[in-house]
């Protein structure tokens, strides 16, 4: 491992994504994420790339479609409502299976709403945030570290399945900063772009990238084909991580920073005798099922904590299926979870399904 | 061993830099550390915090809802941080602002006139260091010659000239008995 740098989660993502071959970038600048805008545009002409404010997220968005359509590694990165703005470009380049880099370091909602973190995207994330049958995959970093390797998985992933990939953060994950250990060389995928529009020279068939398919019959088979490859993502790509679940009770399931404000109380819940462990689902879609059917033996029962009315707690009770009991803890508006208050529903759960 | 500490003041007192320096500092003794700042509308002129953890072990949460040590800077601060301290922490105030103490019996506070001392030296902007030569000298939580090192990487080198002069004022902070 090289050099040991104290780094912000938004300029750790910045230079994994250098690291990574990116070397396109076009946004829209917006708190909590700006920083992410700043490193590119600092660092992007030093390495022969462009960077570009465009005049809106809705511009920057389909400049990404248009160079992601030259099989270039290209991304870009807005906060909720700057997202929003971009999801009719993501769902084009779903259609049209261009693959790309969307970062969204989210801020409390709806409408422009306020800029303190909050995990209120999860539904526009993984459950189709603009129009059409599509998915992308969904990636939560819980720390800084995490947030360059998986910023880097991100643009692999992108590549191999043509496809979207969205890393969601949170204001605390953007604006904090930790120690950060970059690899001195990445891995990156080396993988075929046939489809790519790169000129064609009179040698070849020309690529067409599009997403319109007026003969229903195509668009049907456009759509099954988009539907084998999500089953095959879904079959290869979950990740997660078991965090003190050898002997846990009860599990509380959170992603991003709440997992790290988990982790904090399940020490302090050894200390009283209650054995809680943690589910962090890494990719939030394909929602990592197996994380459950791992645990439902011992599980006597779930809690999911978000910052948010409580999004993802529809695929836990999907994952969980019935098993045990899933409570929610939640906040809105920019608060975050205090772990004193989740600490005292741990023991409500506890005295419920377990003392009694 | 973690050390979790919240500084907090107005904004303008350096209180977002004096939490970076410490996480600075904190990594160069081989730590695990992370810094949260409060961002948004305290940058500009309200109340900021920053949170620190420096840790022998990954760190679990950079959110903290308590903390072993806390230096408060203005009286808001003092208010909404006294009920965090955690049994048997400290909490250190710069008494030249605050002009009230704690009512709490199971901590430890100790009030120091950082900013008249600061002014006294020349320069205002150094009362943040003399609460951290303070924190250091009671908890120990970094070495004194990676703050150095930590100073020369945080802050800008049109201010590297200033440094000689945030030593004495920390070794001043860390020397300083309530009279």
């Amino acid at each position: 491992m090289g050099q040991r740098l104290l780094m912000k989660g938004n300029e750790a993502i910045a230079e994994a994504a250098i690291r990574a071959g990116c070397f396109h970038y076009f946004g829209y600048p917006i708190t909590p994420q700006t920083e992410i805008a700043h490193y590119m545009a600092k660092k992007l002409p030093k390495v022969g790339g462009v960077f570009l404010q465009a005049e809106s997220e809705i511009a920057a968005v389909n400049m990404v479609y248009g160079a992601g359509s030259t099989g270039i590694r290209v991304m870009t990165s807005s906060s909720s409502p700057g997202i929003s703005l971009k999801q009719e470009g993501l769902s084009y380049m779903a259609g049209s299976q261009v693959p790309a880099v969307v970062v969204n370091i989210v801020r409390a909602g709806p409408g422009l709403g306020g800029i303190q973190p909050a995990q209120c995207d999860y539904f526009q994330a993984c459950k189709g945030g603009g129009h059409g049958d599509y998915r992308q995959i969904v990636l939560a970093p819980s720390s800084v570290q995490e947030l360059y390797e998986l910023t880097v998985e991100a643009f692999n992933l992108a590549d191999r399945y043509r496809i979207v990939v969205m890393i969601l953060g949170d204001g605390i994950l953007g604006q904090m900063m930790e120690v950060v250990e970059f690899r001195d060389k990445e891995e990156i995928a080396d993988i075929e772009k046939p489809w790519a529009v790169t000129g064609h020279g009179g040698k070849r068939k020309q690529n067409v990238i599009t997403s319109i398919h007026l003969d229903p019959a195509v668009l049907e088979k456009m759509n099954q084909n988009l539907q084998d490859k999500y089953r095959l993502i879904t079959e290869n790509e979950c990740r997660y991580e078991l965090y003190n679940s050898e002997d846990a009770e009860v599990f509380i399931v959170a992603y991003g920073t709440v997992a790290r404000i988990a982790k904090s109380i399940i020490e302090m819940a050894k200390n009283e005798g209650l054995k809680v462990g943690l589910i962090r689902p890494i990719t939030l879609w394909p929602f990592p099922q197996e994380a459950f059917d791992k645990v439902k033996d011992r599980a006597k029962a779930f809690l999911t904590v978000e910052m948010s009315s409580g999004q993802m707690i529809e695929d836990v009770r999907l994952a969980v299926n019935g098993t045990g009991p899933v409570y929610f803890h939640g906040r809105m508006g920019g608060m975050v979870p205090n772990k004193f208050d989740i600490l005292a529903q741990i023991k409500e759960i506890y005295s419920r399904h377990i003392n009694s | 061993m973690v050390h979790e500490i919240i500084l907090a003041g107005f904004g303008g007192q350096g209180i977002l830099s004096a939490g970076r320096i410490m996480a600075y500092a904190g990594m160069l003794d081989g730590k695990q550390v992370s810094w949260l700042p409060s961002y948004g509308p305290e940058m500009r002129g309200g109340t900021a915090n920053s949170s620190v953890v420096i840790s022998d072990k990954p760190v679990d949460s950079p959110v903290l809802n308590s903390a072993g040590s806390i230096i408060v800077m203005n009286k808001p601060s003092l208010e909404k941080f006294e009920s965090w301290v955690d049994k048997g922490g400290i909490i250190i105030i710069d008494s030249s602002i605050v002009n009230k103490d704690v009512s709490r019996k199971d901590i430890k506070s100790f009030r120091i006139p950082a900013t008249k001392i600061a002014s006294e030296m020349g320069n205002m902007a150094f009362a943040n260091i003399i609460l951290l030569g303070k924190l250091i000298a009671e908890k120990g939580t970094v070495s004194v010659e990676n703050f150095k090192k930590a100073l020369y990487a945080v802050l800008p080198e049109r201010k590297h000239n200033l440094i000689p002069m945030e030593m004495e004022a920390l070794k001043t902070g860390m020397e300083y008995n309530e009279v």
